[in-house]
């Protein structure tokens, strides 16, 4: 299968500072692949060139065959392209609900007059748009929440409200910027699951995690970034076992952890 | 049947604008009730620019004096009817401010503040220098709308200040009824998911930008229809219509009443309209007092007057 999404010699420099340099790597559709590095490898950065919020330096993304490269969000959104946030981004004022709808945006928008005067084709978009985000809501598990409002949802549910808000776009490609990060044992385990259920319904997606137990476990192929360099990409087996993977990033990390542990 | 927040504010809304004249002691406050709605016009213009989509304008009674001076021109120099001219005064503030928007809402917090701010200042200063045109700080005559002679020949005669009361209120409650529309619209949440999280509106495809720009625009629109119909009432304009002041008031009376709400931005609309009335007894404290009230509003109850109460009504749980 072709590829969707392809970033091809991405870089950019902030101040003198190589933050990412030449990175380039594939993902097909139905594919995990997962970006892993240590802190201030240039993952996040790497997300934010992709999905438009950074303008890149150098390189090319190219988005179904589309060279897309520093794009507007918007416009990737309407080309299928959709992301979640390492800090959570979510609409705190509004309801759960209205999160989940806000994500229908591209389906439900139309004439701001018809919206002003509440004409019936106003209504049918928005009554169309709330019963897809219901079914989202049950979906991810937080359909008894919905006429809450979002900001006092758990961390957890947060998590999961804002990828329910990325799938409702339905995305050919979800870029997820630590969807596990901060998430007890069991919350990791159900954004697994829901991870995994999206990867096989075909869409493509695009994973920085640093729980390297949840990658290695769901990615089908993972990219190696440390000092923004690509240092190794491969399937999961492969990559923990690479050297050079080992001293940037697993080694000192399975070392802390197995402090942690004994401690 | 449980009633929808829509339906029960502009319940709340026609009961309050029908039944208050019952308590009024006399015909003068048929006047300051009118004042009030046209006030609350405007206010309610800047519940979906700042409460909806978190934009700050300090400029907006640069749009006042535009359909304010738009009755009092257009009749005389282009032989409208007063009542086209208020429609004329509302298109020329919707182009006018998408010409001034599309740079402006690129700005971000004070600084779109300080340019629109300098938007307003603009409109004042050409209204005060152009004397031929306007008559310059002196003011301007407004021809009468004539409606209310229209109303009497049907047989429905009201005092003036009557006409106004009633006249003011329809338009209110029309407008109050569009920007609740809006708040549950797909527009409406667009424009409130740019205020909680500008990125996260992006990446769910909203074009913020052009999302700002429509609510200026329309924010624009009902402050030129305030300031036509404060012309249209007062018979009589002066540029303080377009004034910084005016615009300051704008944005403190929905601040106060609660500015996410379009009931609370009306609320705040009629206490900083009532109070200068109440306080004329203070006579030369009457800023002072002013001033004080909003510092203690902002201090202790941020989310404005109205949400307080309610919360505070409705208990902790709400």
């Amino acid at each position: 299968m072709t590829a969707l999404l392809s970033v091809e010699g991405l870089g950019i420099t902030f101040g003198g500072l190589k933050a990412v340099n030449d990175v380039s790597f594939t993902v097909r559709p139905g594919e995990i692949v997962s970006v892993i590095g240590p802190n201030g490898a240039g993952k996040t950065t790497l997300f934010n060139m992709i999905s438009g919020v950074y303008q890149p330096g150098r390189g090319r993304v190219v988005l179904n065959g589309e060279d897309v490269t520093g794009m507007a969000p918007h416009l990737l959104a309407r080309r299928g392209m959709s992301r979640t946030f390492q800090n959570l981004q979510i609409f705190q004022s509004m309801t759960v609900l209205e999160n989940a709808i806000s994500g229908y945006h591209l389906k439900e928008r139309g004439p701001v007059l018809a919206d002003l005067f509440n004409l019936p084709s106003s209504r049918r978009r928005a009554a169309a748009a709330q019963a897809g985000a219901r079914e989202l809501l049950a979906r991810v598990g937080l359909d008894r929440a919905a006429e809450r409002e979002a900001g006092n949802l758990s961390y957890g549910a947060l998590k999961r409200l804002e990828i329910a808000r990325a799938l409702a776009l339905s995305p050919k490609i979800l870029l997820l910027d630590e969807p596990a990060a901060g998430c007890n044992a069991v919350e990791t385990e159900e954004i697994d699951h829901l991870i995994a259920e999206v990867a096989k319904s075909g869409v493509a997606i695009l994973l920085v995690e640093h729980d390297m137990k949840m990658v290695m476990r769901i990615s089908n192929h993972i990219v190696v970034l440390d000092h923004g360099e690509k240092i190794a990409e491969g399937d999961p087996a492969s990559v923990s076992r690479n050297p050079a993977v080992i001293a940037a990033y697993l080694g000192t990390d399975a070392e802390t952890e197995a402090a942690h542990a004994d401690g | 049947m449980k009633l929808s927040a829509k339906s029960s504010t502009l319940l709340v809304l026609v009961v309050l604008i029908l039944l208050s004249p019952v308590l009024f002691p006399s015909g003068y406050y048929y006047r300051v009730g009118a004042l009030i709605f046209v006030n609350a016009i405007a206010v309610t213009g800047i519940v979906i620019l700042t409460g909806y989509a978190g934009q700050i304008s300090l400029g907006h009674a640069g749009f006042a004096g535009i359909g304010a001076y738009a009755c009092a021109l257009a009749p005389v120099h282009l032989g409208l009817h007063p009542s086209l001219a208020l429609v004329l005064g509302a298109a020329i503030s919707a182009v006018l401010a998408w010409l001034v928007g599309r740079p402006i809402l690129r700005l971000k917090g004070y600084y779109l503040g300080v340019a629109t701010l300098g938007f307003g200042i603009l409109i004042s200063m050409i209204l005060n220098n152009e004397r031929q045109l306007t008559g310059g700080p002196d003011g301007m005559e407004v021809p009468d709308l004539g409606l209310r002679g229209l109303l009497r020949d049907a047989g429905l005669d009201l005092t003036n200040g009557q006409f106004w009361y009633f006249f003011c209120g329809i338009v209110l409650i029309a407008a109050a009824w569009l920007a609740l529309n809006l708040f549950n619209s797909p527009t409406g949440r667009a424009l409130r998911a740019l205020h909680g999280s500008e990125v996260a509106a992006r990446t769910v495809g909203v074009d913020v930008a052009r999302l700002k720009l429509q609510a200026f625009v329309i924010s624009a629109v009902y402050a030129s229809v305030s300031g036509s119909l404060l012309a249209l009432q007062n018979k009589f304009i002066t540029p303080d219509v377009a004034g910084f002041m005016h615009s300051i008031e704008m944005v403190t009376m929905a601040v106060l009443g609660g500015v996410g709400s379009v009931l609370g931005a009306i609320f705040g609309a009629a206490v900083l309209t009532l109070l200068p009335q109440v306080l004329t007894v203070f006579a030369e404290y009457e800023q002072l007092v002013l001033g004080l009230v909003m510092m203690l509003v902002m201090i202790f109850l941020p989310q404005g007057l109205l949400p307080s109460i309610l919360r505070k009504v409705r208990g902790k749980d709400e």
